[in-house]
């Protein structure tokens, strides 16, 4: 799907379904769910070689989610790719569910299980260097948040992956600027976040981690880069994205919506995806 | 005593005749492969190692990762630094992602002697024990770190293999065929049962000459699989023999002095004294000077099995 209309329709979609898999459940990660939306549509929809029928096959690209709260978009996306059944999502969360609260590999398509913050570039790492080793091509992904950068053992893995020169390895980070308590800069500064990376080794891309069409452009540049080194989309996205009450909100880490919230979050992206299907048609 | 090998020096050699016939080892190393004795898989299986450094927490991620992709990730360290160091990386990467790894932790113990409590790992077992997934293993002489490495690669999950430092006396014959989940009587006996792992084997065992030297007759069982244990030979000591020691290098909490009491007071309670350090951290010293102190001797275990008999 390459369509940019299609893309901000497909992750107008996941907004949907992830707001209602959060309400349904009455639990979840509506902040960084809904900043990350678009960053996971144009992997899946656009970016990475896979076969959802055929989850296992040997050389598809690995995506890793680091920060494994941000599951019910992963589901979403997954879901509606075909993983496992679009029905299932309503069971979020819910007793004897596969789609527990954390990234769960016993799901089709879902490699790691992740959620332990600051796991997910060293198993990146481990899985671009074995692409290495036995000379196979697919590359690896991992979507880290940018709260989980102050574990330090990301910057293990980001010092590992330069050393190996694994160009096959692409970071992204959802910088939203927000986690659990507040403002990232106040939590635990991480700027200058595009030196730090850069002085680590990395190649860094940044963007607008909210616009499908600069995505694509940012991971196609990322994956064209001839050097040998790993590749770093700093995403600069809105925590909340798509539901305005919920954007640059800190307490919407971990909040479920009210009813009124609810039918509110719902009837703003119904209007925003009404949009979308008009210019769809007068095309 | 001249074929006698230290268990981690075994744990390189065996390393090294799987890695000629296995392609799909990956050996992954924090910087301390001299000591864990993988140098020379190192040097001759060179595009299948890898040294990431001092950085624990990311060597779990990236044996993680090769596994994930198909490799039988072997990494070690010392016990200190795994599970030591990334306990946390362990458990969800790892056991929870039940993926092919195994975690291979040379200097256990009081064992490792002059470099004092920050490297002796006591409680490693305890750690690992608790990990659904994981299978725990704690080899005493050299044929059975061969054996338990070999089984521990062959078998598809993740495992933790505890590997001893000092040499210890053959036990076991080159074709004898391991097991993991199973205990073995070294010596039959009807009085009392004496049970241990890796280097404490080896103690036991001279005390169990000592004891049979009254007239004691002495089961002794080297218990190498703690997790899964033998239950069953843990059974028939609790029925057959009046008590039973547990005798470990490690903490007497949530090592295999836990792990044999919960099988006793779960099926044949009897009484179970344990061999091990007590709530407290260790020090400098020669290995035996710091057993001595810390009570992992021959005459501790036999002071204890005489309180048994006397009960």
């Amino acid at each position: 799907m390459n369509d940019v209309l299609d893309l901000k329709i497909k992750a107008t979609q996941i907004r949907l379904d992830l707001i209602n898999m959060i309400y349904e459940s009455k639990s979840g990660h509506i902040g960084g769910s809904l900043s990350s939306a678009d960053i996971l549509t144009v992997l899946y929809y656009n970016v990475m070689n896979i076969d959802p029928n055929n989850p296992n096959w040997e050389e598809r690209d690995r995506f890793i989610l680091s920060k494994g709260h941000s599951v019910e978009a992963y589901y979403s996306v997954l879901a509606d790719k075909g993983y496992f059944p679009k029905e299932e999502l309503k069971t979020y969360c819910k007793f004897g569910t596969r789609l527990i609260g954390h990234p769960n590999n016993k799901i089709p398509g879902i490699e790691m299980n992740t959620g332990a913050l600051g796991h997910g570039l060293s198993i990146a790492v481990g899985m671009a260097l074995g692409a290495k080793m036995d000379n196979k091509s697919f590359r690896v992904f991992t979507l880290m948040g940018d709260g989980e950068l102050a574990e330090g053992s990301n910057w293990e893995a980001a010092m590992a992956a330069s050393h190996y020169k694994l160009n096959n390895l692409i970071g992204i980070v959802d910088r939203n600027k927000l986690q659990i308590s507040g403002n990232t800069e106040e939590v635990m500064s991480l700027e200058p976040l595009e030196d730090k990376w850069k002085s680590f080794g990395w190649d860094v891309l940044t963007t607008d981690g909210n616009d499908i069409e600069k995505l694509i452009d940012t991971f196609n540049a990322a994956i064209a880069s001839a050097n040998d080194k790993p590749k770093l989309i700093l995403a600069y996205t809105t925590k909340g994205k798509g539901v305005k009450f919920i954007e640059n909100k800190a307490n919407w880490h971990h909040r479920v919506p009210t009813e009124e919230e609810y039918k509110a979050a719902i009837s703003e992206l119904q209007e925003l995806m009404e949009v979308y299907l008009n210019e769809q048609n007068i095309k | 005593m001249n074929n006698i090998i230290a268990p981690r020096d075994m744990f390189g050699k065996t390393l090294l005749e799987l890695g000629e016939i296995n392609d799909n080892i990956f050996v992954i190393n924090a910087d301390v492969s001299k000591a864990t004795k993988t140098e020379e898989f190192a040097k001759k299986f060179g595009d299948r190692y890898i040294n990431v450094g001092i950085s624990e927490q990311n060597m779990v991620g990236v044996a993680a990762g090769l596994a994930r992709v198909g490799f039988i990730s072997i990494m070690s360290t010392f016990a200190s630094f795994a599970p030591g160091r990334c306990y946390d990386q362990i458990r969800q990467s790892i056991a929870y992602s039940n993926l092919n790894v195994k975690v291979a932790s040379t200097h256990p113990g009081l064992a490792v002697g002059p470099d004092g409590a920050m490297h002796q790992c006591l409680d490693d077992v305890a750690l690992m024990r608790e990990l659904p997934n994981f299978i725990v293993l704690a080899p005493s002489d050299q044929i059975e770190t061969k054996k338990a490495v070999i089984k521990a690669i062959e078998y598809n999950g993740p495992v933790y293999i505890r590997i001893g430092r000092m040499e210890c006396p053959i036990y076991f014959k080159e074709d004898w065929d391991f097991e993991i989940g199973k205990a073995y009587i070294l010596k039959d006996g009807s009085d009392v049962t004496l049970i241990a792992h890796g280097s404490m084997v080896h103690i036991i065992y001279e005390a169990s000459d000592e004891l049979e030297k009254e007239g004691i007759s002495v089961r002794v069982i080297d218990m190498p699989s703690i997790k899964p244990i033998d239950t069953k030979v843990i059974i028939k000591a609790a029925m057959e023999t009046r008590g039973i020691i547990v005798a470990e290098d490690h903490f007497i909490y949530g090592g295999l002095y836990s792990a044999v009491c919960e099988v006793t007071s779960n099926f044949s309670p009897c009484i179970v004294k344990a061999i091990g350090v007590q709530d407290i951290f260790g020090e400098s010293g020669s290995p035996l000077e710091l057993y001595k102190k810390y009570g992992l001797t021959k005459e501790n275990v036999i002071l204890k099995a005489k309180e048994i008999l006397k009960s």
